[in-house]
């Protein structure tokens, strides 16, 4: 039970990146990764959205829609589910814990479009998870879109105002093609999970 | 007046190119591009769920309060998308499993919401549909022009047909994560020269140009774009 609880964690921070392997949330990814400290706050604010979503698009999926006989709602009910969410977990942070919301509140909003989230959630529904099994995933989902951002920004910070690169290459091409570089060298990571026990 | 709703209708094709000039819908771009087929069926069921969602959206235009009007968009996309789906689970299965998860992702595609943003939501039903149809063939045209690039380059292949002889010059990576970065890069650069570098920049569509716009515009839900903060800013400004 906890080795295969590992295994979803660590293939889906690793080897199945969201991010760079599965292309979700790639706006969030290009957008907020100029500066380290926003990225980790987005990075955190996605996963805590990630578990939550997960932990309440799970029971719907599974003993509302299922139940009923609506499968084919699942769209609809996840993405509004997630919007209420966030709305929410906002609303909540912006009264108990104001210094929170302060750092990252800002975040928040951008999160009910982040494809990441929605994503996640069903696909926990589709690869037949448990309900335990879901909320590891969707974790290191999280965690690998905290840890993208975060080596992202590093070789932003690089990138950004750097004189050499050719015009036309400047902004946005050059962001891509050093967001190709950090994915191929997550493809180092695979084959980890086979070996992971032995 | 004609020629005001012919340039609407190729407005999207290239000046106002969805991916390569305003940037929004970047995660199916690099996800379905690995193959011609792939490409073209996402570029299709995007553009379908564009039109309608454009011409529903601006229908209900003066009905839909403004406070609530992005959870009502979202909800009226992800039902286009449902019928969508249901259509292509029916018809088309095999399209239907190949696009697999992303085919549920077209509602959070910042292309619709940002098109209902931009533009469906202050002008005429038949403009708003014009907007979609040029905006989803620019969406097609681009995904294909990807997915071109990737399949031939990448696996010696068109649309699953072999191509023997540039099979020895063979780039497979070019058809995995990296080289999806890679090639969508190139691509923007290479539109970046063709137009001098005269395109809009992404600060002239205001906040709703940014590939947050739906999230960024429910932020402040009801508070004209202009008012973003600074923060926000930052975000439009890749």
């Amino acid at each position: 039970m906890i080795k295969s609880l590992i295994i979803i964690l660590m293939s889906s921070i690793l080897v199945n990146n969201y991010t760079l392997s599965k292309f979700l949330g790639i706006c969030p990814f290009l957008g907020v990764s100029k500066k380290t400290d926003q990225a980790t706050g987005m990075g955190i604010a996605v996963t805590a959205v990630m578990v939550v979503a997960t932990a309440v698009t799970w029971p719907i999926q599974t003993y509302v829609l299922d139940n009923l006989g609506l499968g084919f709602l699942q769209t609809i009910v996840f993405i509004l589910v997630i919007a209420t969410l966030v709305q929410f977990v906002e609303i909540v942070l912006k009264k108990y814990i104001p210094a929170l919301h302060k750092s990252l509140g800002v975040y928040l909003p951008l999160i009910t479009t982040n494809c990441a989230v929605l994503g996640v959630t069903i696909n926990n529904i589709s690869d037949g998870y448990n309900f335990i099994e879901s909320i590891f995933s969707a974790l290191g989902c999280g965690l690998g879109f905290l840890l993208a951002m975060v080596l992202f920004a590093g070789v932003r910070s690089v990138l950004e105002g750097n004189n050499k690169i050719p015009k036309r290459l400047q902004g946005l091409p050059i962001t891509l093609i050093a967001a190709s570089i950090v994915s191929l060298s997550f493809m180092g990571f695979g084959g980890i999970i086979e070996n992971l026990f032995g | 007046m004609k020629n005001n709703k012919m340039k609407i209708l190729t407005n999207g094709i290239l000046k106002e190119n969805p991916v390569l000039v305003l940037v929004l819908g970047t995660c199916p771009t690099l996800a379905v591009t690995t193959g011609i087929v792939s490409a073209i069926s996402m570029g299709l069921a995007t553009l379908a769920v564009l039109v309608c969602s454009n011409i529903v959206i601006s229908a209900l235009r003066n009905v839909i309060s403004d406070k609530i009007r992005i959870p009502a968009y979202i909800v009226i996309i992800a039902g286009f998308v449902t019928a969508v789906q249901m259509l292509l689970q029916a018809f088309l299965p095999d399209v239907y499993d190949m696009l697999g998860v992303y085919l549920a992702l077209i509602v959070v595609n910042c292309i619709i919401l940002g098109r209902a943003e931009m533009f469906a939501n202050k002008n005429s039903v038949v403009d708003s549909a014009l907007d979609g149809v040029g905006m989803g063939i620019g969406f097609t045209l681009t995904l294909f022009l990807m997915g071109f690039v990737r399949e031939v380059f990448g696996n010696s292949t068109f649309a699953g047909i072999a191509i023997p002889f540039l099979a020895p010059f063979k780039l497979p990576i070019l058809t995995s994560a990296p080289g999806g970065f890679f090639v969508y890069g190139v691509l923007i650069a290479l539109v970046a020269i063709f137009t001098k570098g005269e395109y809009p920049k992404k600060k002239s569509f205001g906040c709703e140009g940014c590939p947050s716009a739906a999230s960024c515009a429910k932020a402040q839900a009801g508070i004209p774009c202009d008012g973003a903060k600074a923060e926000e800013s930052e975000v439009a400004d890749v």
